[in-house]
């Protein structure tokens, strides 16, 4: 069916069709809306989900993990500072091997206060053992919500899954989006069938046991290999949702990169404002292209370093700092992933966006133009710096 | 399916549960905590009527009770907290310093 909805619209219809067992809901702006849209398909009677309003977004994530380790299919939304106070429980639920899907809305974490769109929430999570999904736009926010479940639930991966899109720009613009029938997408995530679950009367299970020096190691081998493991399962569930859907998603998505001299690496809505720039640019006859990386955990290092090997100048743009002092989180591991080759494009990191910092089809081109220089010159200047920022004697 | 009784310091990562699941109840009777029990309780039998109040106070379910006679303590899993020396109304039970059974 198609038809114009927001990102957290189409999130909450997508949960709607889904009807989970369990929701933990608690808001927080950008993403106050789903569960505000999903109490009311409660409410209305449309759903037969437990909708737990708790105290805060700890115990929004425990609701989860306690749910999830009953045996029932559990969802949550959150952004920002919520997403911080759930971070002790986000490690608590990836380590119990709990596949609970989360609607991440990103928005740029305190402090200073703001509520507008970067990547800092999540990215602060990068390491808690999740898998996490961007989505550019509403269509993909609704897709990959959808497979979230099939790649959590899958027993050889059994981790949880936050299904991220940007705040404000894709969770509250409306857009033209494509939905599946409420059959399909049911038939598609099926039931959720756990082997062991803790209301398996004839199966009596601990959950979440203390684990000394003796087991912690290797618990946390088979956490690793099951968010490599995850890798293979995305792209066959995104297979699988191309057989009903027509839509195709991979790891990453490569745009205009077959003979790209020049490209960006990039997360998010900002990948469609800069495919308006490199089709653009590709017509005034510059090798330009983009890859946008969907899935960030697990990394797609062997994706990105076989998308970028031929090119001369990339740029790594980030929507988040980890003051590291010398990059971005993604810029920090495209580069590691093209360590390898035998021979690598310039890379430059720009950090850009962040707290709702506008990013424009302008932004793009003038970072183009810069690897234009790099490629030419072979001088690649400072390898770190921000863009957008207001800066003393220069034009903005 | 791996049982808790094989789970060993030498186990495998491979042969091991997700997120260190236990596929059975009961399993923390077999693990010796009585180790780091700090005070250890002495039953007077003499004194003792079975009242019973001691073993439901017990955090640790260290007081055993079979036929309706309550037996000597579990020091596999007693800590020694003490709390059974209060609660008893009968004076049966004094709290020796140290963890070790005498």
């Amino acid at each position: 069916m198609k038809t114009a909805l927001s990102g957290n619209e189409a999130v909450a219809y997508a949960m709607k069709q889904i009807n989970p067992d369990v929701m933990g809901a608690f808001p927080i702006t950008p993403s106050t809306e789903i569960p505000e849209y999903f109490a009311q398909y409660v409410a209305d009677g449309v759903v037969t989900t437990e909708f737990v309003t708790t105290e805060s977004e700890h115990s929004s994530m425990s609701v989860c993990i306690a749910a999830s380790a009953a045996g029932a299919r559990s969802v949550c939304a959150t952004s920002s500072c919520g997403l911080a106070l759930m971070h002790e429980m986000l490690y608590v639920a990836a380590s119990s091997r709990l596949p609970i899907v989360l609607a991440c809305v990103n928005r740029a974490l305190s402090g200073p206060i703001n509520i507008n769109n970067d990547h800092s929430d999540s990215m602060g999570s990068r390491d808690a053992g999740w898998i996490q999904i961007y989505a550019e736009n509403n269509q993909e926010a609704y897709d990959n919500f959808i497979m979230s479940f099939l790649i959590g639930e899958t027993p050889q991966v059994r981790l949880p899954v936050m299904a991220c899109m940007d705040g404000f720009i894709t969770s509250h613009a409306v857009e033209n989006i494509e939905l599946l029938d409420t059959e399909v997408v049911q038939g598609f995530v099926g039931t959720y069938e756990p082997e062991h679950y803790l209301l398996k009367k004839e199966n009596p299970l601990a959950v979440g046991p203390y684990d000394l020096s003796a087991f912690y190691m290797e618990h946390k081998v088979m956490q690793a290999e099951a968010i490599r493991a995850s890798k293979a399962r995305i792209l066959q569930v995104a297979e699988n949702l191309a057989a009903i859907s027509g839509r195709h998603y991979g790891l990453i998505e490569c745009h205009q990169m077959e003979d790209a001299e020049l490209a960006l690496v990039l997360i998010g809505s900002s990948a469609g404002t800069a495919k308006a720039s490199v089709d653009e640019l590709r017509q005034m006859g510059q090798k330009v292209g983009l890859v946008k990386v969907r899935v960030f955990r697990p990394f797609p290092a062997e994706e990105l370093a076989e998308a970028l090997y031929h090119t001369k100048a990339v740029a790594v743009l980030d929507k988040a700092e980890s003051f590291s002092g010398c990059g971005g989180p993604l810029f920090a591991e495209t580069r590691s992933a093209l360590y390898d080759l035998p021979q690598r494009p310039q890379l430059i990191n720009l950090v850009y966006g962040l707290g709702g910092r506008d990013f424009t089809t302008e932004s793009a081109r003038s970072v183009f133009e810069r690897l234009a220089q790099i490629a030419e010159t072979g001088e690649t200047g400072p390898r770190y710096a921000h863009m957008g920022q207001r800066t003393r004697g220069s034009a903005t | 399916m791996i049982r808790a009784q094989d789970i060993h310091e030498n186990t495998p990562w491979e042969d091991l549960s997700p997120g260190g699941e236990i596929y059975e109840p009961g399993t923390a009777l077999a693990f010796d905590t009585g180790t780091w029990r700090t005070n250890t309780p002495v039953l007077y039998r003499e004194l003792c009527k079975h009242c019973m109040l001691c073993v439901p106070f017990c955090p640790d379910s260290a007081i055993p009770v079979k036929d309706g006679k309550r037996l000597d303590f579990d020091f596999m899993h007693c800590k020694g907290c003490g709390i059974c020396k209060t609660v008893c109304p009968f004076q049966a039970i004094e709290m020796n310093l140290g963890g070790e059974v005498k």
